[in-house]
């Protein structure tokens, strides 16, 4: 129990002093933090379809940042979940227009495991298999794949075999056995896909249970932790680095199948939506959690829907929103300081009461 | 002599925890003066309140007859006391003057390096300390870095030098060279503090020594007045047994062979060049020699970690030369590794996914790829009672543990294992008495039980105290293997230099 305060300590009093600064700012600029705050929060979960659109917007962030959380365990440094994201979707939606024959069900799943195994060879073999054999760093790799991997998928829309005849650059729609239901109209309005969540929440449990109840989470933190000690154990450092890269592109290519699945239905240009960096600041404050991903994840996605609302109501630019993500990496990033500060108080006041006692 | 530093019934309670629990201690001007005690015995704490880190609960430290009340250790600098930490606090990128200088330097904002220089220079040759004020810290060797630690206090006006552990991380060569800048020191009148576990250094150095015993000082004498022996008793609390008493050894079959091993570390450099050894069943061998003479390489290619170049390795009949570490394993190799923090333990994990490091992948502590905690977690209960692991918590992480009990872990795992050969390399190091004598103890039961020990260590005693032979290593050879018995730390210490007695020379 106290380890698991200790463990969330840290990430919570960072997100509480970012707010706080974020609403100083707020008040500079002359509006009031407490209705802009107001209106965040009622703009993410203020009804049910908002709060409908907050889950939607943190399916693919939590999904993209327990891929980014198994690496981040194994002592890697996944930057390229954006690519990795693009190209599975890419391959989830040329699965989902063709073999129209299949039954729905399978033909769902055939959708996401192209798009798992797509996202695994993107950011797993080709970084994993040169950082082990040529030892190039994963941080370059991952994150030049990125890049090629999204104007690889841009260019299957814009002039490329996947772009549907007619002027928007887009491919085809999905055929609508493979696109997820949505059960009533409300979850249909925030494009809210019940089993999308349900995806979601399963690969949490299952990113967990992999990292702490399986022999293969076991070597894979050993190596994150101590690489020198992992092979001294007898543990085959490189194969794991591998199997690590390649989970940390598989968690990111189902983000992008599921949400190309359960929410955009085809490929279409939506490039700049940074899932794959945003899920980075998701992990880091879950403290590579899966469990924690969960709840980061949301927060997140409240963020995004929230400041949408505030800008609407308050008129505080949505970019305010960005700033309070800054503010959290940067709390984040230096929590170090925080028990550095109570140990400088404790220490203060002891000095304070031994020279009142002498 | 006058008294320089007086400590009077000291005591400092943290909640739960008396650790220093009435110390008194006298310094007098021009004396070195050891602190002896066992890690835990309140050592750290009695410096930290000298030094202004740490508030006494009760008690008075008077300098030079004046009380003083130090609420941080720049008023500590400021009234003369200068302290060498054992992790020394440089700044690598910096030369020796901008670090000695730095936070008050000649010229304040105008920094004036070439004044800094020549005041260092004139700082090193006063107290004996030789060194390049231009050089920088990245490039010293630790016992440098360390005088450079020392020419901080000075340069600071320090009256008087505080050296907490200074000979945890130096070779023999760097220890014998910080003894005669401490007798420069005394021979100046400066009085030294001398923080220390290892008897033989307090006997060397000392003239008188303290000992503390926890969070209490037993006693004072004059180190010339007391024997190893006494000291270890007071130190311990109990009759402590320095040199292991063993039966004669009774060697059986070989169970490791070297046959002309070559070996390169990381870096491509040849340390190993051409060993030629033989370890048999129930015999401990040791391997002595200078640190950086190839020794720790050549243990790490028994154990799979470095693959030789050259030569081939026998274990128990079989050749396992390009076998993997996991492989050696099975076979019953077990390795207690030199840096323990670097290779035995994952600090993170606990100590029950410590204890299991080795055998996590086979049942009772994981079936089918999932692991199993409840066994895994009744074995390491079992290890730490065997061990007296202390905290005796399963989940505690490594890293909350003292060096000692975090040794004792890794020692549990690895022969638990019921191994035919055990490598230990350095198993001792930073441990105090105590402990030492219970990882020895485990060392010679594995030897009566008719397993093959080599023990790869840079303490003298300890190779002399366990080995039924000994091997010398110099410059990546073997320079002779002599019996236990008979050898003499002369003999040990001139075949470590790489020089053979006359008489083999002269015939071979």
């Amino acid at each position: 129990m106290k380890a698991l305060r200790s463990t969330f300590l840290g990430p919570i009093v960072a997100t509480l002093l970012a707010i706080v600064i974020g609403g100083i700012l707020v008040s500079a600029m002359g509006y009031n933090p407490f209705s802009v705050y107001g209106s965040l929060i009622s703009g993410a979960f203020g009804n049910i379809p908002s709060l409908g659109n907050t889950i939607t917007a943190s399916i693919p962030l939590v999904l993209c940042g327990l891929g980014i959380a198994i690496a981040f365990q194994s002592g890697l440094f996944n930057i390229g979940a954006d690519g990795q994201y693009w190209v599975a979707a890419a391959a989830s939606v040329w699965v989902g227009y063709h073999f129209t024959s299949l039954p729905g069900w399978l033909h769902i799943i055939f959708c996401l495991v192209v798009g798992m195994l797509v996202g695994a060879i993107w950011g797993g073999i080709i970084p994993g298999l040169t950082k082990a054999y040529v030892g190039s760093s994963e941080v370059i790799t991952t994150m030049m794949l990125s890049y090629i991997g999204i104007l690889l998928a841009r260019y299957l829309i814009e002039g490329g075999p996947m772009q549907e005849p007619g002027s928007n650059p887009q491919s085809p729609e999905i055929v609508q056995n493979t696109q997820l239901p949505y059960f009533n109209q409300t979850l249909m309005q925030s494009q809210l896909s019940l089993v999308a969540v349900a995806i979601t929440i399963l690969a949490a449990v299952v990113a967990w249970f992999l990292l702490y109840k399986t022999t293969i989470g076991y070597q894979l933190r050993a190596v994150g932790f101590n690489q020198r000690a992992a092979r001294y154990a007898g543990m085959r450092v490189t194969l794991y680095t591998v199997i690590a890269l390649c989970l940390s592109g598989l968690f990111a290519g189902l983000a992008g199948s599921v949400q190309m699945l359960g929410v955009d239905h085809r490929l279409m240009d939506g490039f700049s939506s940074n899932y794959g960096y945003t899920a980075i600041v998701v992990s880091l404050l879950a403290r590579n959690n899966p469990l924690g991903v969960l709840l980061a994840g949301l927060f997140f996605g409240a963020l995004t829907t929230g400041g949408q609302n505030m800008q609407i109501i308050s008129n505080v630019p949505a970019a305010l929103t960005d700033v309070l993500q800054g503010l959290i990496i940067f709390f984040v990033a230096c929590e170090r300081i925080v028990p550095q500060i109570i140990q400088w108080y404790r220490r203060r006041r002891s000095l304070r009461s031994g020279v009142a006692a002498s | 002599m006058e008294d320089f530093l007086e400590v009077i019934d000291l005591k400092k309670w943290f909640p739960g925890v008396k650790a220093n629990d009435g110390v008194n201690l006298t310094l007098r001007r021009g004396e070195v003066h050891a602190i002896l005690g066992e890690n835990g015995a309140g050592k750290s704490t009695l410096m930290k309140m000298i030094y202004g880190l740490l508030e006494p609960t009760s008690g008075e430290i008077r300098l030079a007859g004046q009380p003083v009340h130090f609420r941080s250790p720049r008023e500590a600098i400021q009234a003369g006391i200068g302290m060498v930490h054992q992790h020394f606090m440089l700044i690598p990128a910096l030369t020796v003057a901008e670090n000695v200088v730095l936070g008050d330097e000649p010229g304040g904002v105008n920094y004036n390096r070439r004044e800094a220089v020549r005041h260092v220079r004139a700082l090193s040759e006063r107290y004996g300390l030789d060194i390049d004020p231009t050089a920088k810290i990245s490039q010293l060797s630790v016992g440098l870095q360390q005088r450079v630690e020392i020419l901080k206090a000075f340069y600071r006006k320090a009256r008087l030098i505080i050296l907490d552990e200074p000979t945890a991380l130096l070779t023999p060569q760097e220890t014998r060279e910080l003894f005669n800048i401490v007798r420069n020191l005394k021979a100046e009148g400066i009085p030294v503090l001398f923080i220390s576990h290892k008897l033989d250094e307090v006997k060397e150095i000392s003239d008188r020594v303290t000992v503390m015993r926890a969070g209490k000082t037993v006693d004072s004498v004059r180190t010339a007045d007391a024997t190893p022996q006494d000291l270890a008793n007071m130190m311990v609390g109990r009759e402590v047994v320095l040199r292991i008493q063993k039966e004669v050894a009774k060697p059986g079959a070989p169970v490791l062979q070297l046959e002309d091993v070559k070996v390169r570390d990381k870096a491509k450099n040849l340390r190993v060049k051409g060993i030629t050894l033989e370890l048999r069943r129930g015999e401990i061998l040791g391997l002595a020699g200078i640190d950086g003479n190839g020794q720790f390489e050549l243990a790490d290619a028994i154990a799979g970690l470095l693959r030789p170049e050259d030569g081939r390795i026998i274990f128990d009949g079989h050749d396992i030369t390009h076998m993997t570490p996991a492989q050696r394993t099975e076979r019953g190799i077990a390795y207690v590794p030199q840096d323990r923090h670097a290779d035995g333990l994952v600090l993170e994990f606990d100590l029950v996914e410590n204890t299991i490091l080795r055998d996590f992948h086979k049942r009772p502590y994981s079936s089918a790829g999932i692991l199993r905690r409840k066994p895994a977690e009744d074995y390491t209960k079992r290890l730490i009672e065997a061990f007296d692991v202390r905290p005796p918590q399963p989940a505690r992480k490594a890293a909350e543990l003292s060096g000692g009990n975090q040794q004792k872990v890794i020692l549990a795992r690895e022969v638990s294992r019921d191994p035919i050969m055990l490598i230990a390399a350095q198993p001792t190091r930073g441990l105090d008495v105590g402990a030492i004598e219970g990882i020895h103890r485990q060392l010679v039961r594995l030897r009566d039980e008719g397993k093959g020990v080599l023990l790869v260590s840079l303490e003298m005693d300890e190779i002399l105290s366990l080995s039924d032979r000994i091997a010398v290593i110099h410059d990546g050879r073997i320079v002779d293997v002599i019996p236990g018995d008979t050898a003499t730390r002369e003999q040990i210490g001139l075949l470590m230099t790489g020089s053979r007695t006359n008489s083999e020379v002269a015939s071979s």
